[in-house]
């Protein structure tokens, strides 16, 4: 088996009083892409939110445990959190443009680490339309305002705004729960594409979706990890009776 | 019999349905009588104003170019002295001058106020900010007389009224108007704007400079000339600080006047329907007008810019 590239050991989480992950211990192999299943709750969300340190800016909340990032600790005092989200880029649930052009939400964060030659802009912003595979659709309008898309094409747009940074790892937080079925087909089908350069991580209520595109899927229940193994294993000889009862449906 | 009863039950007027008519209606003659207000103080700001160049045959002309303002009077060449342009000219100098000074501060503190300390912004900020708005305009102008002047007058000479100074009292009167404002329009900028900006690298301040302000920029400029709305209308604490004196202003530091200092000066002492009365009232009408052009403005700025959430 391959190094792993993103590690989580014993990590524990509070909000406040309340402590929401009990000693997630996992490890993310490169190229992969890794579901996170479980009920609302369960602290899946929560779980990867820490991998791009995006719980620090919510008030309250303690942290203790590692997360190795190619090996290093990016909970360690010395990480460059600019650095380490560009490195590992993230999804949301909501699509979430920016309410500028298609073009300015591509090259943001470009811009903003001092990429001004409009040539490169330009063939990253090709590239990486065309990677989220909705540049036929946008290709003719890039300077239209990304809100005048539909949800589904916002998606995408934020697929590759994530992808034009070039990070190494995707964090995806339910990125299909607000699309209908044929948009989330067309991320779907994006993701597999995407698996070859980049590590997914996704977080999803779709058992389906999980079963459909994951390589490996981690089963979370009241702030742990109850099983996590291959994804074929998981959805059809599970070694937990908990997993087996929630895959099937009877329960969650 | 019981389905009889039922069916009569159910024709007859419910206690709640009168109620509700009741209500509609009740809220309908507030409005009917508000639109009469509004509508009638238009109308006569209107006929009063258009009676000099109607009535008293003063061209409209040498009202917006004339600079010589002693109603009443003949010009040197013969026309009426009803050359109104040193008061729109104080009175826009005034507000733009203070509009200028007091975005960057405003637009500093309400970044302050809801990106950098929001718990000791809520805390300290909002209620010195509500503390400043509620302040009467006279003590405004009384602090201006008393420090301002005075300020002015040691720093730049002269005698100390004068443009910059209505722009300094203005600047601290609009102030709180331009914050509450855009603090408001960035409060409505969704936190999921913040996580993208944050999730793709940028660091706080680069959020705040190139998402968040840009996201609010409709609602900064409604702010922005809600805060000049103001500053036109201000009457009493600029007329204290002005000099009053219709000319031409030289420089900032020379007396000068605006729309609304010389109508406060010289409404009570005009006879209803003389000249000087109407050419007054013509002040007034411009007043008027370029406050609706305010809210003309406000309203084209928001229907631009409206989030598409």
């Amino acid at each position: 088996m391959a190094e792993p590239i993103i590690s989580a050991d014993n990590l524990d989480l509070f909000y406040g009083d309340f402590q929401a992950l009990y000693g997630i211990h996992l490890d993310f192999q490169p190229n992969q892409i890794s579901a996170l299943i479980g009920p609302s709750g369960c602290g899946k969300s929560t779980f990867l939110r820490c991998l791009n340190r995006m719980n620090d800016m919510i008030d309250g909340v303690t942290i203790t445990g590692t997360v190795q990032f190619h090996g290093e600790n990016i909970y360690s005092p010395q990480t460059n959190l600019v650095e380490l989200r560009k490195s590992i880029g993230m999804v949301f649930q909501q699509p979430n443009p920016f309410p500028f052009s298609v073009y300015d939400n591509i090259t943001y964060g470009l811009r903003i680490a001092g990429i001004r030659d409009k040539q490169k802009l330009d063939e990253i912003v090709e590239r990486s339309l065309k990677q989220a595979a909705v540049w036929d659709e946008v290709k003719d309008n890039l300077y239209d305002n990304a809100l005048s898309f539909s949800g589904g094409q916002q998606q995408r747009i934020c697929i590759a705004r994530v992808l034009a940074v070039s990070p190494s790892v995707i964090l995806m937080d339910e990125p299909t729960s607000a699309l209908d079925p044929i948009s989330s087909a067309k991320i779907e089908n994006t993701l597999l594409e995407l698996k070859k350069d980049y590590t997914i991580i996704i977080v999803t209520h779709n058992l389906q979706q999980a079963s459909r595109i994951s390589d490996k899927t981690a089963f979370f229940m009241e702030g742990r990890v109850v099983e996590y193994d291959d994804t074929t294993k998981m959805f059809v000889n599970p070694d937990e009776k908990q997993t087996e009862d929630y895959v099937s449906g009877r329960f969650g | 019999m019981q389905n009889q009863k039922l069916a009569k039950q159910l024709m007859k007027k419910s206690k709640t349905a009168r109620y509700e008519r009741f209500g509609h209606l009740l809220s309908l003659s507030a409005l009917l009588l508000i639109m009469a207000i509004v509508l009638g103080i238009i109308v006569f700001v209107a006929s009063k104003g258009l009676a000099t160049f109607f009535k008293d045959g003063v061209s409209v002309k040498d009202f917006f170019t004339g600079t010589l303002w002693n109603p009443g009077t003949k010009t040197p060449a013969g026309h009426q002295a009803v050359g109104a342009l040193p008061m729109i000219v104080g009175s826009f100098l005034v507000t733009i001058l203070a509009a200028l000074l007091s975005t960057p501060f405003a637009i500093g503190t309400a970044v302050y106020m809801t990106e950098i300390s929001p718990k000791r912004g809520a805390k300290i900020l909002q209620p010195v900010t509500e503390l400043l708005v509620g302040i009467p305009s006279v003590v405004y102008g009384f602090i201006g007389l008393s420090v301002v002047v005075p300020f002015v007058r040691n720093t730049f000479g002269g005698s100390g009224f004068g443009i910059l100074s209505g722009t300094f009292v203005l600047f601290v009167m609009i102030l709180p108007t331009i914050v509450s404002m855009t603090v408001d329009s960035l409060r409505g900028v969704p936190q999921f704007y913040r996580q993208a900006s944050l999730a793709l690298g940028a660091t706080k301040w680069q959020t705040i400079w190139k998402v968040v302000l840009r996201a609010a920029t409709p609602g900064i400029l409604t702010a922005v000339v809600f805060g000049m709305a103001r500053a036109f209308g201000e009457a009493l604490a600029v007329q204290m600080v002005i000099g009053n004196a219709a000319l031409m202003p030289q420089n900032l530091t020379s007396p000068a006047s605006t729309l609304t200092s010389v109508l406060t000066a010289g409404m009570g002492n005009t006879v209803m329907g003389s000249l000087q009365n109407d050419a007054l009232w013509s002040l007034a009408l411009v007043l008027l007008v370029m406050s609706l052009f305010f809210n003309l403005l406000v309203h084209m700025i928001g229907r631009k810019g409206a989030f598409k959430k």
